[in-house]
């Protein structure tokens, strides 16, 4: 495959099926780097994908691995009965913010608590996609949705949930970060996060979370760039990236 | 191995051991709650993975996540926690893996309490979760049944890639009785070709409930639809008692078939033909064997521990031919052997018109003034 | 002597996004609206010299369309003593 000259390819872990996102949807960007990091560590051949429902219900078409596909919110219990049967494999959920921060909050907080070795990748992009842009719990104050005409008001529906910081207390959690794909740094800096989230599970140093603040054109109504500018300029300070938990095991860990 | 005395709930945890059960999950319900803690002990000394869930939305999450990978799993619960499982139990029917469930079922709706009660039949053989699935439904009367049933219902799951639910209820849990264990299997990982498990140099595979392009949901429910006639060519399962000459034929399943038993037993030493016809499998139903009893019965009398459930089934098979007529006590009121006994003298004596309506001629004796069984009064309030 | 490299953009996974677009240091790549993907995109590419291989168009692409090379320049053996 590989030929002097090559700088960069599609990873192997993926599949040929072209994803079904919206142009610019930056799930792909977060697709792709999983299936970066599985090909560096070369686990693909005994990973176990767990789907949400949401946008990447069909998240198993794209990753070369087993997978299976959760109800909307359930991936960490499922993920935790795949675990506990076979601990040697590596086992992932990858969770949008209306089902892991919702619908999936109780699965989520007990997965963590458990300290279950598994690594959930959080696609945080401040509202349901899928069913056509409504409020999320992470929708910010003010954010227009279809379910939040005049703006999302506090004083009615409630204030975004910020759950890396809100995991981050859990004795269980191992690695818990959350990082950006919004620039080609932040790109950069995500990989790096989502390799040390395997990387934890691996070493069965207990839950690892990598929260990532996505885009999502379509329902923002925004091109592709200037949706990677609203994350920049109004997820972040809402957001802020950082890491929330690194245990002290998982610092001594070099990749 | 020799009889020992083993409590309802306890012996079906050990049976499922011993079936080679790989993983439980769980979460405290009463009447069902010692399996839970007899697995929290017993699974982690022989190395097998226990986890009490958040709730049973965690635990049948979990059973499906497990269940997905191709071993022996299963959970447990009691009538409200089982409803919160309808969702998983869904899926997992959609998905088409093997999974074993327990319901030891309590008096409700809603809360209700914790006594014996049967109320959940509809739920578990008619319908529970969203769609079009079948599920296997085994209804035990003893200790010893529910642990013969309890290793039936993993062969059973794994050989139609289906849902079996054991129906009790809180006096086969919690009471004991001598009853033998069946020997320990050893646990041989079978190499399913649907189990995702890690491709290792195999062809990745996916499990999933979703068939977004209808067409391939219609092939899915047709299959499953024809998967289920082989079960019901296959495994329907009943227990005949003093049926060879038997006029009056009463039918009821689990507590209340065994209640039934007493009081048939003591109409025979009157002299009265009557025999008792007790489901196992309260899904497949045993249409047929009703259907054949039809010919020899005067009168068929469904006992249960609801409002008539099962009723509509024996109905289905009785087809109007000759009456059925109906006796439960419901909401956690178990029915003493000397209720039924009346109610099988009545029929012996009374004739009972074929196309009356059992269940409203049952509700009206329930709440006459001077028969209802129910406390002094109660009857004729309601 | 800059670094020469060039990428190749495949027509089944390009959504013409534009992120490449706005990423690429170099400003060569803009959508070639004289083509259409299968899926009825116009695609990326490069319609001028400069591009150094650099992967950050391939970095922030959602969809994993393109493959970056980028040409071996001779190293100089160092003389050794």
């Amino acid at each position: 495959m590989t030929t002097p000259n090559l700088v960069y390819e599609r990873p192997e872990a993926f599949t040929d099926a072209p994803t079904h996102y919206c142009p610019g949807c930056t799930h792909g960007v977060a697709h792709r780097l999983v299936a970066e990091v599985l090909d560096e560590m070369k686990v693909t051949d005994r990973t176990i994908g767990v789907a949400p429902v949401g946008c990447a219900v069909f998240a198993y078409n794209y990753f070369d691995t087993d997978f299976v596909e959760a109800p909307h919110g359930r991936a960490p219990a499922m993920a935790t009965g795949i675990k506990r049967v076979l601990p040697d494999r590596v086992v992932f959920t990858y969770q949008g913010d209306g089902d892991l921060a919702s619908i999936g909050m109780g699965e989520i907080v007990h997965a963590a608590a458990r300290g279950e070795n598994l690594t959930v990748i959080f696609i945080n992009n401040a509202n349901y996609g899928m069913t056509g842009g409504q409020m999320a719990p992470t929708t910010l104050p003010g954010m227009k949705t279809t379910s939040s005409p005049n703006g999302r008001d506090v004083e009615t529906q409630g204030y975004p949930i910020k759950v890396s910081e809100m995991l981050s207390t859990l004795d269980g959690v191992g690695y818990c970060v959350r990082r950006s794909l919004h620039d080609p740094k932040n790109i950069r800096l995500a990989k790096k996060a989502i390799r040390m989230a395997f990387e934890t599970q691996v070493r069965g140093l207990g839950f690892s979370m990598v929260e990532l603040l996505s885009t999502c054109p379509t329902n923002w109504g925004m091109t592709p760039v200037n949706s990677l500018k609203f994350v920049e300029e109004h997820m972040i300070p809402a957001y802020p990236l950082g890491d929330y938990k690194v245990s002290d095991a998982i610092k001594q860990i070099k990749i | 191995m020799p009889k020992e005395l083993w409590k309802g709930n306890e012996a079906i945890a050990e049976a499922a051991v011993r079936a080679g059960l790989e993983a439980y999950f769980g979460y405290p319900i009463t009447p069902q709650t010692e399996i839970l803690e007899y697995l929290s002990r017993r699974l982690p000394e022989l190395g097998r993975a226990f986890v009490q869930a958040e709730s049973e939305l965690g635990a049948i999450n979990m059973v499906y996540g497990a269940a997905c990978t191709g071993v022996r799993v299963m959970s447990s619960s009691s009538s409200p926690g089982v409803s919160l499982m309808m969702e998983g139990l869904s899926y997992i029917a959609g998905t088409e893996v093997p999974a074993v469930l327990v319901n030891v079922m309590r008096g409700g709706p809603g809360l209700g309490n914790i006594a014996p009660a049967q109320g959940d039949y509809y739920q578990a053989v008619r319908g529970g979760g969203h769609g079009d699935y079948p599920r296997i439904v085994l209804a035990p009367a003893s200790v010893q049944e529910a642990i013969d049933l309890m290793v039936l219902s993993f062969d059973l799951a794994e050989k139609y890639r289906m849902i079996t639910m054991m129906i009790l209820d809180g006096s086969v849990g919690q009471m004991m009785e001598p009853a033998e264990m069946p020997a320990m299997q050893e646990i041989r990982r079978k190499d399913f070709k649907w189990a995702t498990n890690g491709a290792m140099n195999r062809e990745r595979r996916i499990l999933s409930s979703i068939y977004i392009n209808p067409p391939d949901e219609e092939i899915t429910n047709l299959r499953l639809l024809s998967r289920w006639k082989e079960v019901q060519n296959n495994e329907v399962r009943y227990k005949e008692y003093f049926l060879d000459d038997a006029e009056i034929i009463v039918v009821g399943f689990g507590t209340a078939g065994r209640v039934a038993l007493s009081a048939v037993r003591e109409a025979r030493a009157q002299g009265i033909k009557v025999g008792l016809f007790r489901p196992i499998t309260v899904s497949p139903f045993p249409f047929e064997a009703l259907d054949q009893l039809t010919g020899q019965a005067r009168a068929f009398l469904v006992t249960e521990m609801n409002t008539g459930q099962m009723l509509d089934d024996v109905q289905l098979a009785v087809r109007g031919r000759v009456p059925v007529e109906f006796y439960g006590r419901t909401g956690g009121v178990v029915p003493f052997p000397d209720e039924i006994l009346n109610e099988i003298q009545r029929i012996n004596t009374a004739p009972i018109a074929a196309d009356s309506d059992p269940r409203n001629a049952w509700l009206m004796r329930m709440t006459a003034p001077h028969s209802s069984p129910l406390p002094e009064g109660e009857g004729a309030k309601r | 002597m800059a670094v020469k490299g060039w990428i190749e953009v495949s027509d089944t996974y390009c959504k013409g996004c534009e992120i490449c677009i706005s990423a690429c240091p170099q400003a060569v790549i803009e959508l070639n609206m004289a083509q259409l993907t299968p899926k009825g995109y116009h695609p990326a590419h490069t319609f001028k010299d400069g591009c150094t291989g650099c992967a950050i168009c391939a970095v922030v692409c959602p969809d994993a369309a393109i493959t970056v090379y980028r040409e071996i320049t001779k190293v100089n053996t160092p003389v050794t003593a």
